[in-house]
């Protein structure tokens, strides 16, 4: 098993070094000089001085490449001129504040997705299979952003049952009841779309699995009907819904950035817009890359996790 | 193509979208011609009207701009950007990949692995960076959309191309000189073209939400011109005190979405031959059963288990398949009984009824019993048939790969066994696992315990099954051809195995197999069945000797034997019959060679003395006469 994980890792070496090309190419296609289009509206003499100096800026394409990839692995992702500190500060931050966000949704979706699919897929063409396809339906096609404004009118300002926006109470907020009270509402909204994607999927997994000869097996051994479905099926049907899992959680992490936007949630989705908007472009860079290799990482575990499952994948 | 549209039209879900998404389209399209207001115009006077207001149905917004009008005008400008996006990335997609497949190799492997790292992406993050690249706007959003869905597109047109580039039409095409470029467009486009339209119906919703989404964070649509996203995202300010501003356009994406979704769906299921069949559907618990009516709790039958008059038919849309129709068998403890036929002859669906393991849907027991000491287990409660599976009736099945468990330990599912029946402690469990696996000799039987199905071989795997059907003492087993995914020599030992077993502990075995030369070594009677219904009956020995029915005779000729000699093995001409048109009379009368114009009419009765019986009219062998 070590050795499996150590050879994941190793394999994600090139797909990180890949990302990191991809971003810097996609960065070098902004017109003009990369000094003034990276200071924007702070491009004062001193300070495109002081940027062509630390990112080589006036040096060739290569070599600003391997400049700015050296400054990243030392943990230098440059100076945010927009909110005067460091990137990575910034980045992990946030990054943290959506972790907290997006994963509370990830459990929400990948436990609900999951009992909805086995439900509907035992009780296929039944009225709990109909119900749940139309909620699902539903769910995968409203927009997460107008969803949780609906939900901020319904919950938070006739009910008022929720507060409006934000991760923390202005005043004498901070523990974690508060912090609960603030995540319901977009974690919930944010985990709609991924729930119904994981339970489509787990329904047609299990449709597929209960078809299976060693289904008929353990039914001739007279195991019961609800350990058929939830253990001798569900456990063979984990092996396709994990690799989805692994999809949603991008997806998840995707849509957090119109649950932040949304919700006022001080994550690194909402991070990036504002960049974006104010045209800090260290910032974005910085943010994507961390991200993206965050996820590549994410994902090394959900094989991880797949290889433990499924006996008959070498480890 | 028009069976296509059939089916489509046949999902009426699937139907209502496509009436719903047509409306809309059309709405788009005839927005200019409509007496609008100018969407763009403000009047600050009438800020935040209501819907339902005059001259402005839907209200207006912040800017006292009318709704209606901005909502139809943004509506073909999502439309039209979404399916700009979804047409760019569907070229841009199918030309890489097209690329890709074709020429193959380094080409292929370069391409499909920067493919690879676009993947990596949570993809609205590669949006975000090529929107910040190239500055906020509706344009750079559509390409960053796009961009985003290349990967997708590009994986799934490679995967056609390497197909199609295999095919004896394109090496026909090279042979005959055409250049590569010729190839592509003549020879590879137009068999992609229905995969790319197909992939784009399937993506263009999600295109549309995409850009939307984007507007809506303010890197899409730039004021004053607007898209849908856009104007929920203006609207966003004024959330609390004027909802109808953001509820409008966010409904109306809510339609748009929905009905591509359903339309997709339709198209996705019109196009999966799974769902036509029927195949997708999941087998209950235990097999449906439907008698006309219920026999009479007949008098005590000699045999352990007996089946009486058992009918078994599937129902596949309006079509009815008799896979059993009217078997009768009974079997005692510690006798063997054969149940032979080729595939199709109804002998597994027998089999597999008993305890209700028939698949249903779309599987139905239509009438008979099947008792077991007298006591019907067709029509059981559900909770009394599983109490007796595996209990009192255990099953051995064919391919033990397919029905074990993949990913349980061997050892596991044995204790399964005992422990859907009594409560076992873990050690004792473990313990009678081993001396389940040791009593069906498998060698190392304390290692063994803890391995997984694919780690062993198809004799062990088979032993396997054979322990687990052991495990909890049964009375009666039903082996449904579990020798034949093995060699000869594997096949011979199960066999004595088997053998033993029943002499031991004096088993009543059922086993179902096409051949006679297995149906020999094991078997004190034996059962010919012929497209549902037993042609023959009686004791083995006698059976091989001299067989009645013409059927059993042409079976019985196809066993080779070593060292009798030459002769000729004669396979039967012809195919039995489908289940689902049953000919009057006989089945077998269009591939005997003694059939007679009567043995196409009537029912013609399984009927003989003693021991035997025949379902034949001008049989081999008169039984009445031999038994005289």
């Amino acid at each position: 098993m070590g050795s499996y994980i150590l050879k994941r890792l190793l394999l994600a070496v090139p797909v990180i070094f890949g990302i990191t090309v991809i971003v810097f190419l996609i960065m070098a296609m902004i017109p003009g000089d990369p000094a003034t289009a990276i200071l924007g509206s702070y491009a004062t003499p001193e300070n495109v001085a002081r940027l062509n100096r630390d990112l080589g800026l006036d040096q060739p394409l290569v070599a600003r490449y391997f400049i700015w990839l050296g400054n990243m692995l030392h943990g230098d992702f440059g100076q945010s001129f927009s909110l005067n500190r460091p990137v990575i500060d910034e980045v992990l931050e946030r990054f943290n504040n959506t972790l907290i966000l997006a994963g509370t949704s990830f459990v929400l979706c990948t436990v609900f997705g999951i009992l909805a699919g086995v439900v509907s897929a035992a009780r296929q063409y039944g009225f709990a299979d109909k119900a749940i396809t139309f909620v699902v339906l539903l769910g995968i096609s409203i927009p997460s952003f107008f969803l949780g404004m609906m939900m901020i009118l319904i919950f938070a300002v006739d009910l008022q049952w929720l507060p409006v926006s934000g991760m923390y109470a202005i005043y004498g907020g901070g523990d974690l009841p508060d912090l609960l009270h603030h995540l319901t509402m977009p974690a919930l909204a944010l985990a709609v779309v991924a729930t119904g994607v994981v339970a489509r999927l787990s329904r047609s997994a299990m449709l597929e699995v209960l078809r299976q000869d060693f289904i008929r097996t353990a039914r001739a051994k007279g195991v019961k009907e609800g350990r058929v479905i939830w253990g001798h099926a569900l456990r063979a049907a984990m092996v396709s819904i994990i690799p989805v899992l692994g999809i949603q959680a991008g997806f998840v992490l995707s849509g957090a950035v119109y649950i932040e936007i949304v919700f006022q949630w001080p994550g690194i989705g909402r991070m990036l817009v504002d960049a974006i908007l104010q045209r800090d472009i260290l910032l974005v860079q910085g943010g994507v890359v961390f991200v993206a290799a965050c996820y590549v990482i994410f994902n090394i575990i959900v094989d991880v996790a797949q290889s433990l499952l499924d006996p008959r994948i070498k480890t | 193509m028009s069976a296509f549209f059939k089916l489509l039209a046949r999902n009426r879900l699937a139907l209502g979208g496509l009436i719903v998404m047509g409306l809309v389209v059309a709405l788009a399209l005839i927005t200019p011609l409509l007496p609008l207001v100018d969407p763009d115009a403000t009047n600050t006077a009438n800020r935040f009207l209501p819907p339902f207001s005059d001259g402005a149905l839907l209200g207006t917004d912040a800017l006292g701009r009318d709704l209606l009008s901005r909502l139809l005008w943004g509506t073909r400008l999502s439309l039209a950007v979404g399916f700009a996006a979804a047409l760019f990335a569907a070229v841009a997609g199918a030309a890489v990949g097209i690329i890709a497949g074709f020429y193959g190799g380094r080409t292929d492997n370069i391409i499909m692995r920067a493919v690879d790292m676009l993947m990596a992406f949570p993809y609205i993050l590669l949006a975000l960076a090529i929107v910040a690249a190239l500055g906020p706007g509706l344009v750079n959003a559509l390409i960053a959309v796009s961009v985003v869905n290349i990967p997708f597109f590009a994986r799934n047109i490679r995967g056609i191309t390497v197909g199609l580039a295999n095919k004896e039409f394109v090496d026909a095409a090279k042979l005959a000189g055409m250049s590569n470029a010729r190839i592509i467009t003549s020879e590879i486009l137009p068999n992609v073209v229905p995969v790319i339209v197909i992939a784009m119906s399937t993506t263009i919703g999600w295109m549309i939400l995409e850009t939307a989404g984007l507007s809506f964070l303010g890197l899409g649509s730039q004021p004053p011109q607007a898209d849908l996203g856009s104007m929920l995202g203006e609207a966003r300010s004024a959330l609390i005190t004027n909802p109808h501003t953001s509820v409008i356009p966010g409904i109306m994406i809510l339609i748009i979405v929905m009905s591509i979704n359903l339309l997709g769906d339709g198209v996705r299921d019109a196009l999966d031959p799974r769902l036509k069949s029927g195949a997708l559907s999941r087998p209950m618990a235990a097999t449906r059963v439907d008698r006309k009516h219920t026999p009479a709790p007949e008098a005590r039958t000699e045999g352990i288990l007996s089946l009486e008059n058992l009918r078994t038919e599937f129902h596949v849309k309006d079509r009815i398949y008799k896979a059993v129709s009217g078997v009768s068998l009974s079997v005692k403890p510690g006798e063997c009984l054969g149940v032979i036929g080729e595939s199709g002859s109804g002998k597994s669906v027998t089999a597999l009824s008993i305890m209700g393991l028939v698949a249903s849907p779309p599987g139905v027991i239509t009438g008979g019993a099947a008792r077991l000491e007298g006591r019907d287990m067709i029509g059981a409660r559900y909770g009394d048939l599983r109490t007796l599976r595996g209990r009192r009736v255990a099953y051995i099945f064919q391919d033990p790969l397919a029905t074990l468990h993949p990913l349980y330990k061997v050892g596991d599912q044995l204790v399964e066994a005992i422990s859907s029946h009594r409560a076992i402690s873990k050690s004792e469990g473990r313990a009678k696992a081993i001396e389940l696996l040791k009593s069906v000799r498998i060698p190392n039987a304390e290692e063994r315990v803890d391995s997984y199905p694919h780690e062993m071989s198809g004799g062990m795997r088979q032993r396997v099954g054979i322990a687990m059907a052991l495990a909890n003492d049964p009375d009666v087993i039903i082996a449904d051809e579990p020798t034949t995914a093995l060699d000869v020599t594997v096949q011979a030992q199960i066999l004595s195995l088997l053998d033993d077993l029943r002499r031991e502990r004096g088993l009543a075995i059922v086993f179902i197999t096409h051949d006679f030369g297995v149906v020999a070594q094991l078997c004190d009677r034996v059962a010919v069945m012929y497209a549902g219904r037993i042609v023959e009956e009686g004791p083995t020995m006698e059976i091989l000797r001299a067989p009645a029915h013409p059927y059993t005779a042409r079976l019985i000729a196809c066993v080779p034997e070593l060292g009798a000699g030459k002769r000729k093995l004669e396979a039967i001409p012809g195919l039995p019959p489908s289940v689902d048109a049953l000919p009057a009379g006989c089945a077998f009368a269009d591939r005997c060679l003694k059939a007679q114009p009567s043995c196409k009419e009537g029912e013609i009765l399984l009927e003989g003395t003693g021991s035997r019986a025949v379902r034949c009219l001008y049989p081999e062998l008169s039984l009445s006469k031999e038994t005289a």
